[in-house]
């Protein structure tokens, strides 16, 4: 056991501010830890959410010495041992309290996504397919929908744009049906039109954050715009296809460019 | 002064309580029924227990082994159960399951592949044949994902972070529930005419559990409180394999997909003592030596299953036994050894989560080195009693379903058999409380009632001094796992009884913050008043039944009783406010399920129709 200390904000849609504890740590503790300590300690009125503790669940996104993560997959012992750790709320959404945000908006966009549409089952009442063919959406159905890669989107940050795009995760939900080879709904128009699908400039910025490491934007976010750009036009695309397609150095010279654009 | 007049009212036919997978399902058939159907949670919707399951979901598809029928999923679940399960409700559950599971599939759910581009099934503890549906290790999150997905285009309303408080009755039906907005601590009377419970559990009552903090008992204490009897309390399932360090991870779950995957248990001197505690009764059916299980591995039909792959019960107890005499693991549990068994890669493919859960909370390789595992509480066999047929209360209008409900498990669950159950009865509950719908009309709320739920939320808020939530909540913990454990005894329980009591009053001290917006302070001061009721029924279950039996295990009566399988525990509130204990004979098994149940396996397999 020894004593550490932390800074957490507090606040209303009204503002706040940061407030400090010391807390005694003991092993192997995360910072949902510390916020229960906090809780049961110093402060049984501080909101935060939070339900598996285990990274399942998606609840406890808070933003760590400035870095969107998982307040229950945080382990302590990833910072200094005289480092003050900062938990803040994810910034894009409303704040309701201290650390807990108003996350509805994602709701309402993943109710405008048309909802999967099976094919016929077989005549033996099977559904048939591969599971290589299927890895992929399987990758994406690993979503624990914390959102933060809907917080760190510079889009979604944007308030002007943000009702022009549903952000990475409803991108990669897209994707996953879409991909499903059991679907057969068509969403392409919908994904440029209404889902927005031209505005994302494939920063990556929301791959970096996935506590799922998903490959959001390579995996999901490329494929549906390739999908788009067979019918569409896509600034973004059409820049990326000219520069980077077919590159064997692709992916290193793209987080290269991604460094200095940043 | 309050007025009930001022408080928000919403309007359902059927509102169902919980969005796990018993939840979101019942009310999509009630939606389907046509049925104004209101949801409530009380956390986000998609965050709910069941996102955590992991291993699978049982049904006997017979797509990896065809061997496999429901009469042999049927009699697994009671032998797993030691034939205390209600049996009908054992027979409904083997033969729906398998369309519940496809059903999932064309909402959308993405299962793991045979190579013939089936669903592919896993071996979990106490199934004869492969018969888990799973998704990696993340099989709740695939159901309950799909679930939600689709029940947003039903017509359903989702209320979230919405708690409820209590049940409103007239005339002894159910007219309505009592709730409160977690945001801004408002109140909301729902009025309806039929309730669904799918509140899940209560394991949050001890300090090593797997379960997340809204496994309080809100819905058994509801019920109870409404005149709602509760059934088989005693039976509680410790898990045996929950992580056991760091201390701040204590119990977090490891799924028993690692044994099913050909992970083995060994002991501090590298042996697997599973072999030394095979009972009797699975003898012919457990493989007697590492070579046999081995070849069982291996895909070898005639061999027989490895002993790590026993009922849950029998595993955690064999690991108590091992740590009390000396040869337990460094910090008091033992060794789950994969990475000897299967490649790095087919690890990392098959048990993702396990295999990131281990490199960030405990800094283990789980494809290099051993896991280190002891027993966490996981799962609550008994609840509400219900209806074998309906899944009714013996409150009209009041439903109950998934984990809050008893019945199926009997003494023990089988692993797989949860999330099959939230579907085969999230669906006959919304059926049947449809059909109650139809047949009933609205009844009246009493403000009354309502202003006394109200108040006693309230009080809490508006006291200048009392007792810290948090602190009595630890105190419950640390009483129901010394004196309500894996083991217990006589003495021990009425001591751990007598302790619940006088922290009854403690309870009524307590004091939170004055603010009800998103107050987790006044939250937990609220739901102690739940899960203590909980906690006092699992004790005195647990002390009138004086046998060992699946998840209940008495020190002082350490073995199966004869008579033991003649009754349940029933608990209900009696008329003076206090809780009441009887034994309720059961009634004889229908004879056909008996001959299944006690049919040998040749026999069940050769006649699958
Ligand atoms: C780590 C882990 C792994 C597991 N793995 C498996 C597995 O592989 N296979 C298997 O079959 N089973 C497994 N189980 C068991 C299974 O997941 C649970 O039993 C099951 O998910 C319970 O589902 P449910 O729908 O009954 O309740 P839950 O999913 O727990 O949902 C309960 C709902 O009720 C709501 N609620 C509770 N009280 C209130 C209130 N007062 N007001 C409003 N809402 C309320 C909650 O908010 C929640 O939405 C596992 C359990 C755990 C903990
Ligand atoms: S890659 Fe696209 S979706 Fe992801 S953060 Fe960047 S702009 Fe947003
Ligand atoms: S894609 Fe990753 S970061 Fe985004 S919500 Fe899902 S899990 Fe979170
Ligand atoms: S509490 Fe569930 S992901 Fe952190």
């Amino acid at each position: 056991m020894s004593e550490r200390k932390f800074s957490v904000w507090k606040g209303t849609p009204e503002g706040g501010k940061l407030h400090d504890y010391s807390i005694e740590v003991d092993k192997g503790m995360v910072v949902l830890d510390v916020v229960h300590e906090i809780q049961k300690l110093h402060d049984s009125n501080l909101a935060a959410r939070w339900n598996c503790k285990a990274g399942k669940c998606g609840s406890c996104s808070v933003e760590i010495n400035g870095k969107p993560k998982l307040g229950c997959m945080t382990r302590l012992n990833e910072y200094g041992e005289d480092e003050t750790i900062t938990i803040r709320p994810i910034k894009t959404f409303p704040i309701i309290k201290d650390l807990v945000t108003d996350v509805s908006w994602n709701y309402e966009q993943n109710k405008k996504i048309a909802p999967f549409k099976p094919r016929e089952r077989d005549a033996d009442g099977n559904h048939r397919f591969m599971q290589r063919d299927v890895d992929r959406v399987q990758e994406f159905r690993k979503c624990i929908e914390c959102y933060l890669c809907q917080n760190v989107c510079h889009v979604l940050r944007d308030h002007e744009k943000k009702n022009k795009f549903v952000g990475p995760r409803f991108m990669l939900r897209l994707a996953s049906l879409e991909m499903h080879p059991l679907d057969t709904e068509n969403r392409i128009e919908d994904i440029k039109k209404e889902y927005g699908s031209g505005m994302c400039n494939i920063t990556r910025c929301c791959t970096d954050v996935c506590p799922e490491h998903i490959q959001i934007t390579d995996n999901a976010i490329i494929p549906l715009k390739e999908r788009v750009v067979d019918e569409y036009y896509d600034p973004f695309m059409k820049l990326y296809n000219k520069i980077f397609k077919k590159s064997k150095l692709r992916i290193y010279i793209i987080k290269s460019y991604l460094v200095t654009l940043r | 002064m309050l007025d009930v007049k001022e408080i928000q009212t919403i309007e359902h036919d059927v509102l169902v309580v919980g969005a796990g997978g018993a939840g979101i399902r019942a009310a999509i058939e009630c939606a389907k029924q046509g049925m104004n159907t209101g949801m409530i949670s009380k956390s986000l919707l998609g965050k709910a227990h069941t996102v955590m399951a992991e291993g699978g979901m049982a049904a006997a598809l017979g797509n990896v082994d065809s061997r496999d029928n429901w009469k042999i999923h049927f009699r697994d679940t009671m032998r797993g159960g030691k034939f205390l399960n209600q049996w009908r409700m054992a027979e409904l559950h083997a033969k729906e399951a398998p369309d519940r599971v496809r059903e999932l599939e064309d909402m959308g759910a993405v299962f793991d592949r045979t190579e013939d581009g089936l669903i592919n099934q896993r071996n979990f503890g106490g199934h004869r044949y492969p018969r888990l549906a799973h998704v990696g290790d993340r099989t709740g999150l695939e159901m309950i994902r799909t679930l939600q997905d689709f029940c947003i285009h039903q017509g359903i309303a989702i209320h979230m972070e919405c708690i409820a408080l209590d049940v409103l009755k007239n005339n002894g039906k159910v007219s309505g529930l009592v709730a409160y907005w977690r945001e801004t601590g408002r109140f909301v009377i729902f009025k309806a005419k039929a309730i669904i419970f799918a509140t899940g559990g209560a394991g949050r009552a001890w300090s090593v559990t797997s379960n997340s903090w809204e496994y309080t008992g809100d819905g058994l204490a509801m019920a109870y409180r409404a005149g709602a009897e509760l059934m088989d309390l005693e039976f509680t399932q410790f898990h045996p394999t929950g992580m056991i360090w760091p201390p701040s991870v204590k119990g977090i779950l490891v799924t028993e997909g690692v044994r099913g995957e050909g992970g083995i248990l060994l002991n501090n001197k590298n042996e697997r003592f599973m072999f030394n505690y095979i009972p009797e009764k699975f003898a012919s059916e457990t493989a007697d030596t590492i070579e046999e299980a081995d070849r069982w591995l291996d895909g070898d039909k005639e061999a027989r299953r490895p002993p790590e792959l026993l009922t849950r019960d029998v595993v955690a107890k064999a690991i108590m036994n091992e740590v009390k005499e000396g040869r337990g693991s460094k910090n008091g549990g033992a060794y789950l050894d994969i990475a000897s068994r299967q490649s790095a890669e087919h690890i990392k493919k098959k048990l993702p989560s396990m295999y990131h859960q281990f490199k960030e909370l405990a800094e283990v390789d789980i494809t290099a080195d051993p896991m280190e595992v002891g027993p966490t509480l996981h799962y609550f066999m008994g609840g509400i009693k219900v209806d074998h047929e309906t899944q009714s209360t013996n409150v009209p209008g009041l439903y109950a379903c998934g984990e809050c409900a008893a019945g199926l498990h009997g003494a023990n669950r089988l692993g797989g058999n949860s999330l099959s159950d939230l579907l085969v009865f999230g669906k006959l509950s919304g059926d049947y409380a449809s059909k109650y719908c139809q047949k009933n009309r609205l009844e009246s709320t009493s403000e009354q009632e309502i202003e006394n739920i109200i108040r006693n939320a309230t009080d809490i808020l508006n006291k200048e001094e009392g007792k810290n939530p948090f602190l009595i909540h630890e105190n419950l913990q640390k009483i129901m796992n010394n004196h309500v454990g894996i083991v217990r005894e006589e003495k021990e329980l009425i001591e751990g009884i007598e302790k619940i009591e006088t922290l009854k009053v403690d309870i009524q001290e307590v004091k939170a913050h004055p603010a009800s917006q998103y107050n987790p302070g006044w939250n937990a001061a609220i739901d102690l008043s739940n899960i203590i009721i909980a906690s006092e029924a699992v004790a005195k279950s647990a002390l009138i039944r004086e046998e060992s039996r699946g998840g209940h295990t008495r020190l002082d009566y350490p073995d199966e009783t004869k008579n033991g399988l003649e009754y349940n525990v029933i608990i209900k509130k009696g008329t003076d406010g206090k809780m009441e204990t009887r034994k309720e004979m059961r009634s004889t098994p229908p004879e056909h399920l008996s001959k299944i149940a006690f049919s040998s396996l040749e026999e069940l397999e050769e006649n699958n129709e």
